[in-house]
């Protein structure tokens, strides 16, 4: 039964995203075109890893803020490296993209697990801790697209059978969240944890580790986007993706990841991105005034939050038939 | 004003944080406070400044600013430099009006205080210098654009937030000129919020949006960049010029693959160096500011206060292919 109501939530999901779509395309004609639909795909991959890392961490309930400071330290990172030692093969950057998010993220897993810190206060603190390191590394100066190498602005917008690298690379990381989330035991364990912490320790889960693993997992996902970021903007500084862990959040909620936890879907993370994704590219050819744009995204997850609310609003069971009478 | 010789004794933390030693007892301090710290801009005037302590002699520049480009970040600086008495308060505002208390508060403590390149309101400041005047920006703006299409065309602004009271003042001074230009349409005005990512998505919408747009003008140092990218991804060099405002070090590659064929800016050292010229000065009481005032600033000859007691320094410089390489290196 819940498994049909989570599929009627995505269903409808489906059809907001296309209602959004055919409301731009008869403002703006071309919007809806194959073509175009891929490049704002294109332009949401990074919003779709990080919010699928997001997810992870909010299926245990627990939230990661720090995942866009952990996307800009790593992408300054990797232009200082690559603009210092130019031969250092775009490959090792990436892998050392990831292996610096996964430490940064296993930072916040081990406060969490073994300080037992409220998430939220401890990602709060390593958003402006890993935000003020990047100040620190770069001097407060940017690297410029003329610094980067050829190679390394290249990669993800090296096309592949029609789409650049950074599509596919989503495409990847959707189709490994799909399996870990609904095929694996630690993937079940996220949800179990969430959904009720004391019952997982019962079944032999330990909470914490599971927790820190999400926080790990998000951490090299975040660590992942910072390279593909700065790559693709071409230009690495101080405030790179300020504001941008919202953005995350917002993916996740209005896909109708439970922020109590335990409750979520990948699918759902996926389309909650591609939805605001596609408001993003909306408004600027929309004609919208910019007034407009940000009320226009902030309605949107609160009517999704509405929703979900509605939706999981909990059939209530009387008990005591005789004492609620009396009362 | 009179300037009070302060000793290092009894400033606690503020001089230990400074490294004051003896002698700094009988420096002038400017403290010239930025936007935020970590923009290139920003340092680069931090810079102008230093030559110009070098040149004075027995002046400390105190650089400092904000992470963020936030005034509440801004008001927690200006009271620690209250706290540190410096003899000097040169300030780039993140807001013209939120600031205004606490820089009174310093001026009735007896400190200099000016605004540089973004102002503050005229109670908040004893002058303001902008590194060029509106009108000069506003038409050099437009000029660049026009230039690369001597036959007309369709041209979009990319400016910052819809509240940044620069670009503002900018385009509404661009508009003024535009009858100069009969055959140069100005077709949107779209804002990139100073985020490299929502800028260069603005930038996309524009081109999408505008088939045949010829240049995109954008007067912010993010936009131009980001702008200039999404140029380049979408394989329109050549057909849509970006230019505008920009860093000759963040805007090299635009040149280079030419998806930027000119863009100006004010020189940021020439800007560092003028105001610490006249926060010396005033604060040393060889000048006054006032109306009609003409301030001497060393190697960029004197800049004269008007009726609001605001100077302008220059107008804006123009990069291109064939001076960027000389540029790059130093801002």
């Amino acid at each position: 039964m819940i498994r049909d109501f989570i599929k009627s939530r995505e269903a409808i999901l489906v059809a907001a995203l296309i209602a959004l779509i055919l409301v731009v395309e008869s403002r703006f004609s071309g919007f809806a075109a194959p073509g175009n639909l891929a490049s704002v795909f294109n332009d949401t991959s990074i919003l779709i890893i990080l919010a699928l890392g997001q997810t992870l961490v909010i299926l245990t309930r627990c939230i990661d803020l720090s995942l866009a400071s952990n996307l800009a330290l790593t992408g300054m990172v990797t232009a200082m490296i690559n603009a210092a030692m130019p031969g250092v093969p775009v490959i090792a950057l990436i892998a050392i993209a990831i292996g610096l998010g996964v430490v940064m993220g296993m930072f916040n897993g081990i406060l969490v697990w073994k300080l037992d810190i409220p998430p939220i206060v401890v990602t709060l603190g390593t958003l402006t801790i890993y935000r003020g390191l990047i100040f620190l590394i770069s001097g407060g100066e940017w690297v410029n697209s003329h610094e980067m190498g050829e190679a390394y602005k290249a990669v993800p917008r090296f096309d592949l059978l029609g789409l650049p690298v950074l599509s596919w690379i989503a495409i990847a990381v959707i189709a490994g969240f799909a399996v870990l989330v609904n095929r694996t035991a630690l993937g079940r364990a996220f949800y179990a944890v969430g959904g009720n912490p004391h019952a997982a320790v019962y079944t032999g889960i330990d909470v914490g580790k599971t927790r820190f693993a999400a926080f790990t997992i998000a951490g090299g996902l975040a660590g992942l986007c910072g390279y593909l970021w700065v790559s693709r903007y071409a230009v690495a500084y101080v405030d790179v993706a300020g504001g941008f862990e919202l953005d995350v959040v917002a993916a996740c909620v209005i896909g109708g990841i439970s922020i109590a936890g335990g409750l979520g879907t990948v699918t759902g993370a996926v389309l909650g991105a591609l939805f605001l994704g596609t408001i993003k590219n909306a408004l600027p050819v929309a004609g919208i005034s910019p007034f407009w744009q940000l009320a226009i995204s902030g309605a949107a997850i609160i009517i999704a939050v509405a929703f979900n609310a509605q939706s999981n609003r909990k059939q209530g069971r009387i008990i005591l038939k005789s004492a609620e009478h009396a009362s | 004003m009179t300037l009070t010789r302060r000793f290092a004794i009894g400033l606690g933390i503020a001089a230990s944080l400074m490294g004051s030693t003896a002698m700094a007892q009988d420096n002038v301090r400017i403290a010239l406070v930025a936007k935020s710290l970590g923009n290139g801009f920003f340092e680069a005037a931090a810079r102008g400044a230093e030559e110009a302590a070098g040149e004075l002699g027995n002046t400390e520049i105190i650089y400092t600013g904000p992470t963020s480009t936030t005034a509440e970040g801004q008001i927690e600086v200006i009271n620690s430099l209250i706290a540190q008495r410096v003899d000097a308060i040169a300030i780039s505002a993140n807001d013209p009006d939120a600031v205004v208390p606490a820089l009174q508060k310093a001026m009735q403590r007896g400190i200099t205080v000016i605004s540089w390149d973004s102002g503050v309101a005229p109670e908040g400041r004893e002058m303001h210098l902008a590194p060029s005047s509106d009108e000069l920006i506003g038409q050099t703006i437009i000029k660049l654009a026009a230039d690369q299409l001597p036959e007309g065309g369709k041209v979009a602004v990319l400016s910052a937030t819809s509240t940044s009271t620069n670009q503002n003042t900018w385009i509404e001074e661009m508009n003024k000129v535009m009858d100069q230009y009969p055959d140069i349409e100005v077709v949107a005005t779209v804002y990139g919020d100073d985020l490299a990512d929502k800028s260069y998505r603005e930038a996309q919408g524009l081109m999408q949006s505008y088939p045949d747009l010829d240049a995109i003008i954008a007067p912010t140092s993010v936009g131009i960049v980001a702008a200039a990218q999404a140029v380049q991804d979408e394989g329109k060099v050549g057909e849509v010029n970006v230019t505008g405002l920009g860093l000759p070090s963040e805007m090299a590659g635009a040149i280079e693959s030419g998806a930027s064929k000119s863009f100006a800016i004010w020189n940021p050292v020439d800007l560092g160096y003028t105001t610490a010229m006249i926060a010396h000065a005033l604060a040393t009481d060889e000048a006054t500011a006032e109306p009609g005032a003409e301030i001497s600033t060393g190697r960029m000859g004197s800049v004269t206060l008007d009726d609001s007691n605001s100077a302008a320094m220059s107008e804006p410089f123009t990069y291109d292919a064939s001076n960027i390489d000389e540029f790059k290196g130093i801002f």
